[in-house]
């Protein structure tokens, strides 16, 4: 069972609880965006084997939209934080970095 | 006759010591025509029509694992041409052709059974669907008959017609619908492929793809670097590693599908029956375990195993359709890696990069997509230009907007299929 800490409520939240709502961190493209630009905010994707960072929902909870980083290849989690993150707070980035060394997440490391 | 009864009873009773491997063994050559990434059911069917249909000799099929290491030995053997779209009802339409000529084309049993596929309806808006579904594939030219109550009991007596929630307002029957032995496909398909020249390359995983002035050049590989003049991949939900390697990103995510697959039964299950209202379809295989199968559990994941509540809702899902379900013990599941696109719909196409093709996004649905598969892209591999059949399945349907294939009418966006 895949749990994750809502940073929002508090709550470790089983999968049954959570909404998985895919890749996290996408540049919102908009009105004037380039045809490249506009196909990769919506449709391609990092799809790694290893360290992910995903956009999850709180829904059957507090309702929250939070971010998440996991493993999806070994299912473990790293930790969660709030959605208005522009970047993995730095606490968790060196979590990730004692656990995977040398990670990168497209522009993250 | 390379098998016979008569062979299969000396060999029992001389130790079994006399079978030969099927397929030679090769070290990779420095250099092929054309290099395939993947030895999965798409790859060797690919392979094979590449010298069957083409004509072509020096290729090579490039396996991480062993052949039928992946989703062709693992997944729950459904047959079936019921698509709906243009675009995706020719392909099936054609792929359901081949299957019926598929012991003959490659002279190997892969027990296809053709025991009809029956999906239930349990509403008058399923009806509805199910009934313009039908004529979509009475028009492609397959086959479909629309049943009702009487005509769904005559064949599945065991079901709970009256469940309080989901009765049984009928079926859309598709009898050329049915399944397959996964693996002899593999195995049909791989000795198939090497009779005519192919080199399977087993434990050999790609770690890089050369590429110089927007040309393919080669692989590099965990046995060496091969050159290659066309290099095409076709890696199913190792895709996006994959093209990684070629500095591409696909629509693609990777997600767990699971199966499950009870101790063995006498005959109980004789079609292959999916529920309407949840995520749960099953057969009984020829050695009498019921397979059945659900729905993703809906996140990333390459652990190759699933999560428990989607087990919870499989089996939720067949106790509240064929309660007799609950006496048979499940032996095993697995959870296997599919390639999920945004609008459900596969990739078979060219790439920017000349000499690099891609055949992905075959979502939960690859198997019964071997042959056709296999057909177009080796197709497109050899002539450059797309199959009849497959040539809706663009890669930049999302850049342009045209020809989505949302066959569930769900959304065109990952996550929804």
């Amino acid at each position: 069972m895949l749990t994750l800490q809502c940073p929002y409520c508090g709550v470790d939240a089983e999968e049954t609880e959570l909404t998985a709502g895919g890749e996290a961190h996408l540049k919102r493209e908009t009105v004037g965006a380039s045809d490249d630009d506009f196909e990769g905010y919506l449709f391609m994707r990092e799809n790694p084997k290893g360290l992910h960072f995903e956009r999850w929902r709180h829904s059957y909870g507090c309702g929250k939209w939070f971010l998440a980083a996991r493993d999806t290849n070994t299912l473990e989690v790293f930790g969660t934080y709030p959605a208005q993150s522009k970047e993995p707070p730095k606490d968790l980035r060196d979590k990730i970095s004692a656990k995977r060394p040398g990670w990168s997440w497209r522009e993250f490391k | 006759m390379r098998y016979s009864g008569f062979k299969v009873f000396t060999e029992g009773l001389t130790g079994n010591k006399g079978w030969k491997p099927v397929w030679r063994d090769p070290e990779p050559k420095s250099e092929y025509d054309i290099v395939l990434i993947g030895g999965g059911g798409h790859g060797l069917s690919t392979a094979y029509y590449l010298a069957k249909n083409h004509g072509l000799k020096n290729i090579a099929v490039l396996e991480k694992g062993y052949i039928g290491s992946g989703n062709i030995g693992r997944n729950t053997t459904i047959v079936r041409a019921n698509y709906f779209l243009p675009g995706n009802s020719e392909f099936y339409s054609h792929s359901l052709k081949l299957w019926e000529n598929l012991e003959a084309e490659l002279n190997y049993n892969v027990m296809h059974s053709q025991r009809g596929l029956i999906n239930l309806f349990h509403s008058d808006g399923q009806r509805d669907a199910f009934a313009r579904r039908g004529n979509a594939m009475i028009n492609q030219g397959d086959d479909a008959i629309l049943l009702d109550r009487e005509g769904v009991r005559q064949h599945l007596p065991y079901l709970d017609f009256d469940n309080i929630r989901f009765p049984v307002y009928g079926a859309l029957f598709h009898p050329r619908g049915g399944t397959a032995r996964h693996d002899a496909v593999a195995w049909g398909y791989a000795r198939g492929a090497d009779m005519r020249g192919v080199d399977l390359i087993q434990n050999c995983e790609v770690t890089g793809i050369d590429i110089e002035g927007g040309q393919v050049r080669g692989v590099r590989t965990s046995r060496g670097v091969i050159r290659a003049k066309k290099v095409a991949m076709v890696a199913a939900g190792r895709s996006g590693q994959v093209a990684a390697m070629a500095g591409m990103r696909l629509p693609i995510e990777s997600h767990i599908l699971q199966a499950f697959v009870t101790e063995g039964l006498k005959p109980v299950i004789h079609h292959v029956v999916s529920f309407g209202m949840g995520h749960f379809y099953i057969s009984q295989s020829d050695k009498g375990g019921l397979v059945f199968g659900g729905d993703l559990d809906f996140y990333s994941s390459y652990a190759q195993r699933g999560n428990l509540p989607m087990k919870e809702h499989v089996m939720e899902a067949a106790m509240t359709l064929m309660p007799m379900i609950g006496k048979a013990r499940v032996l095993r599941s697995w959870g296997g890696v599919m390639d999920m696109s945004p609008d459900g719909s596969p990739i078979i196409d060219k790439t920017h990069i000349d000499g690099l093709f891609v055949n992905c996004g075959w979502n939960y649905g690859g198997f019964k997509a071997v042959p056709a598969s296999g057909w177009a892209y080796a197709h497109l591999i050899a002539t450059g230009e797309p199959h009849e059949t497959a040539k809706r399945y663009r890669l930049d349907r999302f850049r342009t907007g045209r020809g989505i294939m949302d066959e569930e009418g769900t959304g065109s966006q990952h996550n929804l299929h």
